[in-house]
């Protein structure tokens, strides 16, 4: 490892910077365009992802039935997944079987 | 009753469901009308609860649907929004799950609530027009060192000692066949290019260079701060700059 | 009271227009419908930039465009929020509505925005706050904005006048011109127990600037009787299009929006709400409105 300085000589970054530039590659516009970026999240009536939540003036028909999360367990891909030892050391209980792949088409 | 002490008695009675219906709400008659109420108190709630939901998609899915509504409604009562911008809502949402005893085990919620929020920060941020990634050839190479940046305005940079990017592909693609997840923390970059946000895992020291680069500090000096974490390499990052075209605008030194 | 010059391009003609949802984005961008306007919700383009920014700027390029409030709770004991307002502001002058409108609500209070359109009692207090807010929306945007009857659930002991009395005094106090949501009118005077068609004899029709029509879905109070839900999850009821089309009959063509914000169907549905509306006003217009049967 370097030693503590305070910056990078500019020789290293010359280097660096012209070693990048030839090995960048770069996806336009129109190729970035076309690209789905969703990752199969599909939002039920919302074509974007990302928007989040927006505004309504309406009412809602559905309704709240105030389940207690209290006599609840977490019971998503939580449950499914194996994750890394915490920070605090503890291990993770979770089953070994990746999650199955469902790509939309 | 001044319509001020009526609205605060009709607020606090729609965030608290054990609450009494507010005294003069009634039906048309005159009774009083809890259930009428109830209406009211159901669309504050439950719009919330699909706000909530709309804004934190993976969260929902790691969860479970019913866990989810429960735990949001919790939320929702405790963190009304601040805003009508509810495009924005649930800031507050990642510290409460650190704190929300039925998932205090899962240590890496948090984390991946802060990615879905940023991902819509970054959404719905300003536009700019990113620099080419050849931007860099125009600086004269002694130049470098002194080269400072200006980063889109949907630049985020999310450090988690979690591997937050994979569990987030994982649970919106599905997993690579046979693979596991990395026992290592990731750092991710959040931009938006043009219109659609990307998220790109950065390597060693990324997280130390590009926040240092936010600072508008110069290149030489962020260069120095990834190289503070083992497995730097600087050629990497500077490509992952150019590529993840992040940068909308620079200056150099005219001394230098 | 300050006039707001539109050119021809930007008014809102008296045809039919839709709420507009991002999921329609690219029907509506590429299809370019036979559509006499659209309407936004103004908090949905209060962010800096993005996708709705670019798909809104395509879509006013050819479509006159109203703006609808849903966040200023004008219907506040405390005072407007002036951030929003200059939020606000800021998307009438990005898009240059044709025409801007609010709700006779609240939803902002101490503990934050609740998200939902609650209701004021009819007092004189309460008129007064309400026109005086009026006139500082008015005052700050430079030009007049409509003001939406609601749907209620509930009454308030402590109501001085009727909703149509309260609804006049505004309109004289402030010099805003009126929304007349048809299906709130269904809604409300089902929950309320008056009769729809007595209450639209008694609106003030000459200051209606615009119309809504919307569905509702069905409850019951607590007496196990009727009571309608603005839900805005369906299509228009068949008695709301009757109380609708005699309306027209009866004042001529106006502006029409059809409301769908939950439940959101796919756009040709969306459209054929909006054919339908475009129709009855075809059929009523003495020359007002330019609609082409599809």
């Amino acid at each position: 490892m370097s030693k503590k300085i305070a910056a990078t000589s500019s020789l290293a970054l010359a280097a660096a910077v012209a070693a990048a530039l030839t090995t960048a590659s770069v996806t336009t516009p129109a190729e970035a365009a076309g690209k789905e970026k969703c990752y199969g999240v599909s939002l039920a009536g919302q074509n974007d992802c990302a928007a989040g939540p927006g505004t309504t003036c309406a009412g809602t028909s559905t309704v709240d039935y105030q389940g207690n999360a209290w006599t609840l367990v977490p019971a998503g891909t939580c449950a499914t997944m194996e994750l890394p030892a915490a920070a605090d050391g503890s291990k993770r209980a979770g089953s070994l079987e990746p999650l199955k792949r469902d790509l939309p088409s | 009753m001044p319509l001020k002490s009526s609205q605060e008695a009709f607020a606090a009675a729609l965030l608290n469901p054990e609450a009494p219906v507010p005294e003069g709400v009634v039906n048309p008659e005159g009774a009083p009308a809890p259930k009428r109420f109830a209406v009211y108190r159901n669309n504050v709630t439950v719009s919330l609860i699909e706000a909530l939901a709309t804004a934190f998609p993976v969260i929902e899915k790691s969860v479970g649907e019913e866990f989810f509504k429960a735990m949001a409604a919790e939320f929702v009562r405790a963190h009304p929004p601040s805003s009508p911008l509810l495009m924005f809502y649930g800031d507050a949402f990642p510290g409460f799950l650190e704190q929300f005893e039925p998932v205090r085990h899962l240590t890496y919620l948090s984390d991946l609530a802060k990615l879905e929020q940023l991902r819509r920060r970054a959404y719905h941020a300003r536009d700019a027009e990113p620099l080419g990634a050849d931007f860099l050839a125009a600086v004269p190479p002694k130049a470098l060192g002194t080269l400072r940046v200006t980063f889109h305005p949907a630049v985020h940079i999310l450090t988690s000692s979690h591997p937050v990017l994979s569990i987030w592909e994982w649970n919106n693609a599905g997993a690579p066949d046979g693979a596991s997840l990395p026992q290592t923390g990731e750092d991710v970059l959040i931009s938006r290019p043009e219109l659609d946000v990307e998220q790109r895992r950065l390597p060693p020291g990324g997280a130390a260079f590009l926040q240092t680069l936010a600072t508008a500090a110069p290149l030489g000096e962020a260069a120095a701060a990834g190289a503070a974490f083992e497995g730097f390499d600087l050629t990497a990052n500077i490509t992952g700059l150019l590529e993840s075209r992040i940068v909308t605008d620079f200056t150099v030194d005219g001394a230098a | 009271m300050t006039t707001h010059r539109l050119s021809q391009k930007d008014a809102i003609p008296a045809r039919a227009g839709v709420g507009l949802k991002a999921c329609h984005y690219d029907d509506i961008i590429e299809g370019k419908p036979d559509l006499g306007w659209f309407e936004i919700h103004a908090e949905n383009y209060m962010g800096d930039g993005g996708k709705p920014h670019h798909a809104l700027r395509q879509i006013r390029e050819h479509y006159p465009l109203s703006c609808h409030g849903v966040g200023l709770s004008i219907g506040s004991a405390q005072g407007l929020d002036p951030d929003h307002l200059d939020r606000l502001k800021k998307v009438v002058e990005r898009y240059e509505p044709g025409l801007v409108s609010e709700h006779l609500a609240w939803s902002t209070h101490d503990t934050g925005f609740l998200n939902d359109l609650l209701p004021v009692p009819y007092t004189h207090e309460t008129l007064d706050r309400v026109a005086q807010h009026i006139d500082q929306v008015q005052t700050h945007l430079g030009r007049q904005i409509l003001l939406e009857n609601p749907s209620t659930y509930v009454a308030f002991a402590e109501s001085e006048m009727s909703e149509i009395a309260f609804l006049e005094g505004v309109v004289a106090k402030s010099g805003c011109g009126l929304l007349l949501d048809v299906n709130n009118v269904f809604v409300s005077a089902t929950n309320q127990g008056y009769s729809p068609e007595d209450y639209l004899a008694r609106f003030p029709v000459d200051h209606v600037g615009e119309i809504h029509l919307g569905g509702h879905a069905p409850d019951l109070d607590d007496e196990d009787r009727p009571l309608l839900i603005d839900a805005h999850d369906r299509a228009v009821a068949g008695q709301v299009w009757q109380l609708y089309e005699d309306l027209i009959a009866r004042i001529g063509p106006r502006p029409t929006l059809v409301e769908w914000d939950n439940d959101v169907p796919v756009w040709p549905d969306l459209f054929a709400e909006a054919r339908r509306a475009e129709a009855i006003l075809g059929s009523k217009a003495g020359g007002g409105a330019k609609s082409r049967a599809a």
